[in-house]
């Protein structure tokens, strides 16, 4: 159907490579979407809609009554989940990307003796899996007795590599030297330049490191599991995941499963949406030399 | 600091890219100011680095050359003995290593070339212009990238499992019987979640990449007579190959870190052992069986694997561009 009005807008392109065209981006997005539509229609159902895969039924909706389910079961450990992970992924990315941030600048605007080496080895530590980490984090951590505590997860998701990268990135395109020696002439000194002047340029730049820690921090799964035994403490990923290992044995657990899944991963989904823009230039600026 | 000679602003430069336009050509030596601002701008991250970066890296390194024994009947002092490369030895004569490690490989060989030939492909249609509704299709495409990779492993699940499966149960009544959890279809279970989750973002950034293309050289090569799929065969996809390279470094050192996954996997079919990956292993060592010096010298030989991949790449595409200027 779009086809004819294609081929005027570009000559010598032929209807049938529009047609093949579309059905590989169709298929790609129907791939893409499919699997959270059945999320989404497996919430609405009750439990004995959900194993027979009758989504359709209207006499079948339960979403509200799924959603009590999931609120009411283990005295409300569901919310508690979705605090801890509100604070860990809001407070950790908005303090780690101001530091991030900070430290692209610095690393942009300011000479300083072993700047090359240092941020040589940031380079480095943003290649590093982070798995490998656990196991002497996790040591040290229980010598200074943070294990199973808001701070052994909350301290090492603040720190953030790529960002600085980013940071510098951005510093560098967004923070036009002219406006510093502007202030300086004008008496500021460097650090009130930075938080008068220069963060103020940086916003969009931090908006994005903090999009893309947020959503590292929210996906984080192997540190709490390492450094959590408090069920109180887990972020949503280690919650559902405990319930996971119950769903095998005990099938009551699917639905609930996947009405959390459904709620757990709406924030990121939503923010994604309505923040695009920055999660691009983020994408761009890291990617694109 | 030092002022900027004409040598060093003429010369190619070395350092990151970007950077090149940086103030040292008019900054004059650093007043106090500007090192109290390095002080409190960078210090909080330069703490963070050392503390979550180079410490636990350090220490790793020096677990692994150690190892732990209880004498008497465990009531006694642990004691902890110097191993020198006992513990890497032992890490790689074990052969649930090494089958995880081959396991991981096996992956890694599958998922990288789907997940490279498909964005490529949908990348280069986006670019051609052939597509309508470019912009929502990208958006749709990505949107399972920030689905959390938890949850994202929790949906196939059940998409695989028997029973709760509309895809199963649907295969079923048309008499096509798929386990999605047999020992041949672990492979391609596990890549196609992170086929699923990785698609759109990796479409995204070759995009970008596309778009920087200058119109000329294509526009040029449209003149001489090639097709579209020429055009994008031979002048776009070789244009974009530092993009190319960075991907293929990133995602395979993704792949490296295979762990989430098979360990919602494994609570649904046997065949999915503690040991399954090289993370699994390091995970079960240190927190299942207390091996701290097996975990760490697992660790290390991860992360020099890790770092070798991205020199080794790094230098490859930089190598290439000076041969081809």
């Amino acid at each position: 159907m779009s086809a004819t009005t294609g081929t005027r807008r570009r000559a010598g392109v032929r209807a049938p490579g529009r047609g093949t065209a579309h059905v590989v981006v169709g298929v790609g997005v129907l791939y893409a979407l499919l699997p959270l539509l059945w999320l989404l229609l497996a919430s609405t159902v009750d439990a004995e809609a959900l194993f027979a895969s009758r989504f359709l039924d209207l006499s079948d909706f339960a979403l509200l009554d799924n959603v009590r389910a999931l609120l009411r079961e283990g005295d409300g450990v569901y919310l508690k989940w979705y605090a801890n992970s509100l604070l860990y992924a809001v407070g950790g990315a908005a303090v780690g990307a101001l530091l991030s941030t900070a430290a692209g600048y610095v690393f942009d605007k300011f000479e300083f003796t072993g700047k090359g080496p240092l941020f040589a080895l940031v380079l480095v530590s943003v290649m590093v899996p982070a798995t490998v980490l656990a196991l002497p984090m996790y040591l040290l951590a229980s010598e200074l007795g943070l294990v199973n505590t808001v701070w052994s997860v909350l301290i090492p998701v603040l720190f953030n590599p790529f960002g600085v990268y980013l940071g510098r990135m951005f510093s560098a395109s967004y923070v036009p030297d002219e406006v510093l020696e502007a202030a300086r002439v004008d008496g500021a000194g460097e650090l009130r330049s930075f938080f008068s002047v220069g963060l103020r340029m940086l916003a969009p730049g931090f908006v994005t490191v903090f999009l893309f820690q947020l959503t590292t921090i929210w996906n984080n799964f192997f540190l709490p599991l390492v450094m959590l035994s408090d069920e109180d403490l887990y972020p949503l990923s280690l919650g559902l995941y405990s319930w996971n290992a119950t769903a095998s044995i005990n099938p009551d657990y699917y639905p609930l499963m996947v009405v959390g899944s459904l709620l757990a991963l709406l924030p990121l989904v939503v923010a994604f949406l309505l923040l695009q823009r920055y999660w691009r230039s983020g994408l761009t600026a890291g990617s694109v030399k | 600091m030092r002022p900027v000679t004409r040598a060093a602003r003429t010369a190619p430069a070395t350092g990151p890219a970007h950077t090149a336009t940086g103030p040292a050509g008019t900054a004059p030596p650093p007043r106090r100011s500007q090192r109290l601002a390095t002080g409190v701008l960078l210090g909080p991250f330069v703490l963070l680095l050392l503390t979550v970066f180079v410490v636990p890296t350090l220490y790793a390194v020096y677990l692994s050359f150690f190892s732990t024994t209880h004498s008497g009947l465990g009531f006694g002092n642990a004691e902890t003995v110097f191993a020198g490369a006992r513990n890497y030895a032992a890490v790689l004569s074990d052969p649930s290593f090494t089958r995880g490690v081959g396991v991981t490989l096996l992956y890694a060989l599958v998922f990288l070339p789907a997940v490279v030939a498909g964005a490529l492909a949908l990348a280069l249609l986006f670019d051609s212009g052939l597509v309508r509704a470019r912009r929502l299709s990208q958006t749709v495409l990505f949107v399972p990238h920030a689905v959390p990779g938890i949850i994202g492993t929790v949906i196939w699940l059940y998409l695989y499992t028997p029973g709760i499966s509309p895809v199963v149960g649907f295969l079923d009544d048309v008499d096509v019987r798929v386990d999605f959890f047999a020992l041949h279809m672990l492979v391609p279970s596990l890549v196609n979640i992170a086929l699923w989750s990785g698609l759109g973002y990796t479409t995204v950034i070759f995009f970008a990449a596309l778009r920087a293309i200058p119109h000329e050289l294509v526009e040029a090569a449209a003149i001489d007579g090639a097709g579209p799929v020429r055009t994008a065969l031979t002048i776009k996809v070789p244009l974009i190959r530092a993009t190319l390279a960075t991907v293929v470094i990133f995602t395979t050192i993704g792949a490296l870190q295979l762990f989430t996954e098979p360990m919602l996997l494994s609570k649904a079919t046997p065949l999915i052992g503690p040991r399954f990956t090289p993370n699994m292993y390091i995970f079960d060592a240190a927190f299942t069986r207390n091996n701290y010096g097996l975990a760490a010298a697992a660790s290390v030989l991860l992360l020099a694997v890790c770092c070798l991949l991205s020199f080794a790449v790094t230098r490859g595409t930089t190598r290439r561009k000076k041969v081809r200027p």
